[in-house]
């Protein structure tokens, strides 16, 4: 294995483009006008607080890497972020398990499970029904979106026990040699994202079909196991931020992921991933998530611009990456 | 700018009539460090068919694109009625009568023949676009070709060589006076490509300046009235076509004898049939198609631009909608998709090796072994190793020629992609070979090597069929040749049978005068 990555490590090198840089060195600027604006902006708390924070769309954006490097688009992981968290918070409401650590541990595997369920759905729909992603997502946003109104009854679903959210709280605000735990797990889905895509065979089918889907057909390759695969995978992600957004603040609503689509595709646009597919850049999303987060926080910090117009900044943020990218391809 | 620089060409005065209408003097074009066009200077006249010709890489389609606006030279000029000209691009090019027939299809494939052909300059009446008009036009433009071309259905729906047909009446509706065709043939019949020549004589007469860029030899000796050949991005000679045979012309190109181009044939094969097909029809393109292939044995499938050849094979191969009997050996098959083929044991490589055979923009190993992943496997690793081993000896065995392995397939020539597509194939180790258009956009030195592969594959004992519109190429290389007419299959030879003039009686079912058969 080690080999392995050590190889593509040197592939990679070969293919070394400004363009597989350009967000990590986009965010370091960004840290650097950071700390200008607030001294406070490089301090170990607030620079911890930016990663935790980023956690929910960086590991979301991982998996609509996998989807667009394939050449899929996937609009309901926001509303699929809020039905998991619908179900799990129901889930651990029922009491079924007296346990609270077995009842955390099962809740998990359900949420788990019903992602990768809604990850299928919007897969096979895709797929075998032949239909435009965008078309069968936005579909199904709007199903998984009024599926949580229902649940809630219009209202919030909140876990009912206070031991139970205390024995959950950890896993958003504990910590693990002073870092929160939300970094380690962006750091594990980023990583197990990028071994998947540049070390295995699935990962370069995937590419293969994002690249071109009727070389891939003539190669023999399966195309719609392997879009379908990349939306489970996508599902997966889903469930993994809710499994660390759950805690955070016990509840969830309707409104809950509103808008997280839109900041995932951003990420993963920022990082240097083609949006027609072909080319997957996994940490480069990874950076693009970060930096939209970055941006949030000097805002807050600083009194430049109102932080009422975070969005249009992140809006503006998402044009300037592609006319970056069409720059440095145009060379 | 020196205006004797061109005149001074020693073979100038035997060709001297008319005043050139374009001169390039001089030009040179680098790309980097590399410069792949160097001094070439040359003269178009009204009214004459000049050739030019040499292998991939020899600098054709960059002077193409500096004569057409495209690109800008590094060195040197051009004159356009003998005035010192610089072209602002291909728009601007097209607006002084310059018109380039790309290669490359390139038309909207959404909308019509004649909604292309009129794009942006659409006829109008009054406010309102007017389709019967255009559409009367664009289907007198394409009568011309004396080939049926539906002209009011979306381009994607008509087959390459439909397509090329629509792009060349597409250019010649601007206003013209000078046309540079790219490899006009290249996805021709001989038909079709015996209308176009007409087509261009036509042009001549207009007094019209025809640049023919082509590997077919046999077609710019018919075309041309002078010859130009490029070598290593200059200029090796211009000669009249009178005083040049095709073999002379293929000697120049390459620059060294070639010996012949096809490879000995092996002997007829006589084993029991590896692929059997039966009573097998693709809706709308073929029609209980009947046929059969022995080990060792080179079949080939000859016919005309819509004969359903392409979708013949590709609905065998699960790749398009068709139903009808397969065997393998004497094992009864359902292919679903391509790699139920391939598991069996059958590869099918695409005419179009730019859209469906190869990624342009990945590497050659990943392209490589795509259609083979599942042998480079170890658990859901890539065997990186493995590949490394496997693209050496694929580049060794079709003599791949590139400098730099991480090139991207994109960057080959087309001769270089085709040998990729067959040591790719090739890594399924299959026991049947369908190839599709093996020489399209090759040139001589890489069409004989790919010749000589194809006859490697069948002394392997591999059961090989050559679907081609070259009909020369299926009478040199192949045992047995059978022919479609309308989705059907409606003749074959063997032997001494297999002629020209025979295939083309039998691909139009209609009768030609002997000595007609290229002009």
């Amino acid at each position: 294995m080690s080999e392995a990555t050590q190889e593509t490590a040197v592939a990679k090198r070969r293919r070394f483009e400004i363009g597989s840089i350009a967000p990590f060195l986009a965010l370091l600027l960004l840290c650097g006008l950071g700390a200008v604006v607030n001294p406070r902006f490089m301090s170990f708390d607030n620079l911890t607080n930016v990663l935790t924070r980023s956690a929910f769309i960086a590991t979301i954006a991982v998996g609509q890497t996998l989807i667009i490097t394939g050449g899929g688009l996937d609009l309901s992981v926001g509303a699929m972020a809020a039905f998991v968290a619908g179900v799990m918070i129901l889930f651990l409401n029922s009491g079924t398990i007296d346990n609270p650590f077995l009842l955390i541990a099962t809740a998990m595997l359900l949420s788990l499970v019903v992602g990768a369920l809604c990850g299928l759905f919007n897969g096979l729909v895709t797929t075998l029904g032949k239909i435009e992603p965008f078309i069968v997502t936005l579909g199904s946003m709007g199903i998984f979106r009024s599926l949580v109104t229902w649940l809630a009854q219009g209202g919030s679903i909140t876990i009912h026990d206070s031991d139970l959210r205390a024995a959950y709280r950890p896993v958003y605000f504990g910590e693990f040699l002073g870092i929160p735990y939300p970094v380690y797990v962006i750091l594990g889905v980023a990583a197990i994202g990028a071994f998947v895509l540049y070390a295995t065979a699935y990962g370069r089918r995937v590419r293969a079909v994002g690249s071109n889907e009727d070389v891939a057909r003539y190669s023999g390759i399966n195309v719609a196991r392997v879009r379908t695969i990349t939306y489970v995978f996508q599902g997966l992600c889903v469930a993994i931020a809710v499994i660390v957004y759950v805690p955070r603040l016990g509840s969830t609503t309707s409104t809950t992921g509103l808008g997280w689509e839109l900041q995932a595709i951003t990420a993963v646009v920022i990082g240097g991933t083609r949006l027609k597919g072909g080319v997957g850049r996994v940490w480069g999303t990874i950076a693009g998530a970060l930096i939209l987060e970055v941006i949030g926080n000097i805002m807050l910090l600083s009194n430049l611009v109102s932080e009422y117009l975070i969005g249009a900044v992140q809006g503006a943020i998402i044009i300037i990456a592609m006319l970056a990218q069409r720059s440095l391809t145009r060379r | 700018m020196s205006e004797n620089a061109g005149q001074s060409r020693s073979d100038r005065g035997s060709l001297a009539q008319a005043a050139p209408i374009l001169e390039a003097i001089g030009l040179s074009r680098s790309f980097g460090p590399v410069e792949v066009l160097s001094d070439v200077s040359l003269a178009f006249r009204p009214g004459e068919t000049h050739a030019i010709i040499g292998e991939n890489g020899a600098g054709k389609s960059t002077l193409m694109k500096i004569l057409s606006g495209h690109l800008a030279p590094t060195r040197g000029s051009m004159n356009l009625d003998g005035e010192p000209l610089t072209f602002r691009g291909p728009v601007d090019a097209e607006r002084r009568g310059v018109v380039l027939v790309h290669q490359e299809i390139m038309l909207a494939p959404d909308l019509t023949v004649a909604e292309n052909m009129f794009l942006g300059r659409e006829l109008h009446r009054g406010p309102i676009v007017d389709d019967r008009a255009m559409n009367k036009r664009a289907e007198q433009a394409m009568r011309v070709f004396g080939v049926a071309v539906p002209i009011d259905i979306p381009v994607m729906r008509l087959s390459i060589a439909q397509r090329q047909l629509a792009q060349i009446a597409r250019a010649l509706a601007t206003a013209h006076r000078i046309v540079i065709f790219d490899e006009p043939t290249a996805s021709l019949t001989p038909v079709e490509t015996r209308a176009l020549l007409k087509l261009i004589d036509g042009l001549k007469a207009q007094g019209v300046a025809v640049l023919y860029i082509s590997h077919r030899l046999e077609e710019v000796k018919a075309v041309a009235d002078v010859v130009t050949v490029l070598r290593d991005g200059r200029k090796v000679t211009t000669r009249p076509a009178s005083e040049l045979e095709p073999v002379d012309m293929a000697k120049l190109m390459v620059g060294r004898d070639i010996l012949d181009l096809f490879p000995p044939r092996g002997a007829k094969p006589t084993g029991a049939p590896t692929l059997q097909v039966k009573g097998f029809s693709a809706p709308g393109y073929a029609e209980s198609v009947r046929f059969d292939v022995r080990p060792g044995e080179i079949l080939g499938f000859s016919g005309l631009v819509g004969a359903g050849r392409t979708e013949l094979f590709e609905a065998l191969f699960g790749l398009r909608k068709g139903s009808g009997e397969i065997r393998l050996g004497e094992t009864p098959q359902h292919w679903r998709n391509a790699r139920d083929a391939i598991q069996a044991g059958a590869v099918y490589l695409t005419e179009d090796r730019k859209g469906k055979g190869l990624l342009l923009e990945e590497n050659l190993s990943l392209n490589l072994t795509l259609a083979a992943l599942d042998h480079f496997q170890r658990g859901p690793l890539i065997d990186l190793a493995r590949e490394r081993a496997a693209l050496d000896a694929g580049i060794a065995r079709f003599d791949i020629r590139v400098g730099d392995k991480g090139l991207n397939a994109g960057q080959m020539s087309g001769g270089n992609q085709q040998k990729l597509l067959l040591a790719k194939m090739m890594l399924v180790d299959p026991k049947v070979v369908v190839i599709d258009e093996p020489t399209r956009g090759v040139d001589i030195g890489a069409k004989q090597q790919i010749y000589r592969f194809i006859a490697a594959l069948a002394a392997e004992g591999r059961s090989v069929i050559v679907i081609s519109s070259e009909m020369a190429e299926l009478i040199g290389l192949c045992h047995r040749i059978v022919v479609m007419r309308h989705g059907k299959l409606v003749g074959e030879v063997e032997g001494e049978a297999m002629n020209e003039n025979v295939l083309v009686v039998m691909a139009t079912g209609v009768e030609i005068k002997q000595g007609d058969a290229l002009k």
